[in-house]
């Protein structure tokens, strides 16, 4: 089925998994998936706005095929986490990250990292929908032209395939060439999730992506995410608590560029351990 | 506790300050409208009788013989205005797309920014001296090439004003969102030159209207000429130089051509910018 033939499929790196032994058990990811190694591992991460600190030695073990939840109140740092992970915040030029960010092992942050390359790898999906001012097939055609050489059957076939995989097929299917901005904001997003995942990444990040979204719509792109995580690492900051909950496996509970807590999603919904993420999670704050 | 008493004002005081704001207003707003009505229907007046075949086939006649028409200066004008947009426009998005995209934040792009501005702001007449200097003298003659190159340094730092500000209008998002699927950082700014390509279009239709009708840096570059537009390196005919001299000319038939190239440059100046401002209004 697989009518792409990606020109430089990455094979797994071998690098050792980091030795992680002396972290705090609240930075542990839960017990369930203790034993295979994380997609992401993040180590004494630190971020700068300028002369400004916004994250603090930020440690955080994301699972693979797993949809890890990132909450806190406004301006805690989740986004700017996020933003790390495709080192997308280099667009601006007084943004620094230090620390270690390892994907599959290898420290995305280290200079020689090809950008291109890891942006292929982590796709993200923006908190408004960011469809590109042309057509339909030609939003989702960009990524995979920009990274793969295909002959226009298969390229057709690698566009049907992304949209039927953010449920967009069947609404768009007789009008690919709609430009893409003509479609409602949920249709949109997922226009986005196909160009994302048509490129074929290993990890999703996910801004906010329903938050300028209507209900329903939010709805469809919920159960996607159910969906996307077969194939996909996701990682997806979300301002709405219930939306945590319905989702993700794990959630990591950001308070003013800390990690305060990070677990299973049912024990930090149930049970926390601090007293800060109680106080969020039953809405005394933020 | 006593409770104030709020004394009320009258109404009447307000009101009439208001209908005298509103009728001041109204009557400025019409008095640039009137005065653009007059403008346009003594131009248009004056100058249609002018506007015969001959004036669009003809060379001119000699001075003081009736006759002949302004055919060079049509096509002098059309040359030099294409060959300034050629230079210009591209020069113009270049830096504007430098000012947006890459030196934002920087030194280099306030210093920048700051020489589009002034140059924005230059008298017309100190652009065509300064490439009388450099483009005409030092060659011992006037020629299209010098004012091509006057006519580009007056589009130049409009065009890349405008191309700032539309490419400014573009949400960062959009290229963060090309940036994500692993866009190259000069494809991201194509996405966003896409995404802002009716306001682009209207910034060069507005320069191109702009630089159609000035007289002055041709008046030490281009030139003008009683003859064919052959080549470049020669004074080229053209409209508004025609105008200036015609119009000072003691021939009434010179006179009434010079009317007639004026409505011609303001009904294609007219044009440009209503053209401009339909693709302004097609923008999505």
């Amino acid at each position: 089925m697989n009518a792409t033939r990606p020109e430089s499929r990455p094979t797994p790196p071998l690098a050792p998994r980091p030795q992680v032994a002396d972290r705090p058990v609240a930075d542990r990811p839960a017990a369930a998936d203790a034993g295979a190694p994380p997609k992401i591992s993040v180590r004494g991460l630190d971020f700068h706005y300028g002369r400004q600190q916004a994250l603090f030695d930020n440690n955080l073990d994301i699972a693979a095929n797993r949809v890890t939840a990132v909450i806190g109140p406004s301006g805690c740092g989740k986004s700017t986490h996020l933003r790390v992970y495709n080192r997308i915040y280099q667009l601006y030029r007084d943004q620094r990250a230090g620390g270690e960010v390892l994907l599959d092992g290898e420290n995305l942050l280290s200079p020689s990292t090809d950008l291109i390359e890891l942006r292929r790898k982590v796709g993200m999906i923006f908190q408004k929908p960011t469809p590109f001012p042309m057509s339909i097939h030609d939003n989702v055609a960009y990524g995979l032209k920009l990274h793969y050489r295909l002959g226009k059957g298969e390229l057709a076939e690698a566009v049907e395939k992304a949209l039927r995989g953010a449920a967009l097929w069947d609404e768009v299917k007789d009008a690919l060439d709609r430009p893409g901005t003509a479609l409602s904001g949920g249709q949109q997003q997922r226009l986005c999730i196909a160009r994302a995942i048509a490129v074929r990444p290993e990890v999703l990040l996910m801004d906010e992506p329903t938050s300028a979204i209507d209900p329903v719509a939010t709805a469809k792109i919920e159960d996607l995410i159910e969906e996307l995580k077969k194939d996909f690492t996701i990682v997806i900051v979300t301002h709405n608590m219930q939306q945590a909950a319905r989702v993700s496996d794990h959630t990591a509970f950001f308070f003013e560029g800390r990690i305060v807590e990070f677990g299973a999603t049912r024990q930090i919904f149930t049970k926390p351990v601090h007293r800060q993420t109680e106080d969020y999670i039953t809405g005394r704050f933020g | 506790m006593r409770e104030t008493v709020m004394r009320r004002r009258h109404a009447r005081g307000r009101k009439t300050v208001d209908l005298a704001v509103r009728t001041a207003a109204s009557l400025a707003a019409l008095l640039g409208i009137g005065v653009l009505v007059l403008i346009l229907a003594e131009v248009a007046r004056r100058g249609a009788p002018a506007l015969d075949l001959a004036f669009f086939t003809a060379l001119p006649g000699p001075p003081g013989v009736a006759g002949g028409g302004l055919a060079n200066a049509i096509l002098g004008t059309l040359a030099l205005t294409a060959a300034a947009t050629a230079v210009g426009v591209p020069l113009g998005m270049l830096a504007g797309v430098y000012l947006s995209e890459f030196g934002r934040d920087t030194r280099l792009g306030a210093a920048v920014r700051f020489c589009v501005n002034v140059l924005m702001g230059l008298p017309s007449i100190l652009v065509g001296l300064f490439v009388w200097t450099v483009l005409v003298v030092p060659f011992r003659s006037f020629s299209g090439h010098a004012g091509a190159v006057a006519l580009a340094l007056i589009m130049l730092p409009v065009v890349a004003r405008t191309t700032e500000d539309m490419l400014a209008l573009v949400p960062h998002a959009l290229r963060e969102g090309a940036l994500a699927v692993g866009a190259p950082r000069w494809r991201a700014t194509l996405i966003a030159f896409k995404a802002a390509r009716g306001g682009l279009v209207t910034g060069v239709l507005l320069a191109v209207a702009r630089v159609s009708g000035e007289t002055a840096p041709l008046l030490f570059t281009a030139l003008n000429s009683p003859f064919w537009p052959r080549s470049m390196s020669e004074p080229v005919a053209n409209l508004t130089v025609t105008v200036f001299q015609y119009a000072m000319s003691p021939y009434a038939d010179w006179q009434a051509k010079a009317w007639g190239a004026s409505l011609l440059i303001m009904a294609a100046v007219l044009t440009t910018s209503l053209l401009a401002r339909t693709f302004a209004r097609e923008r999505t």
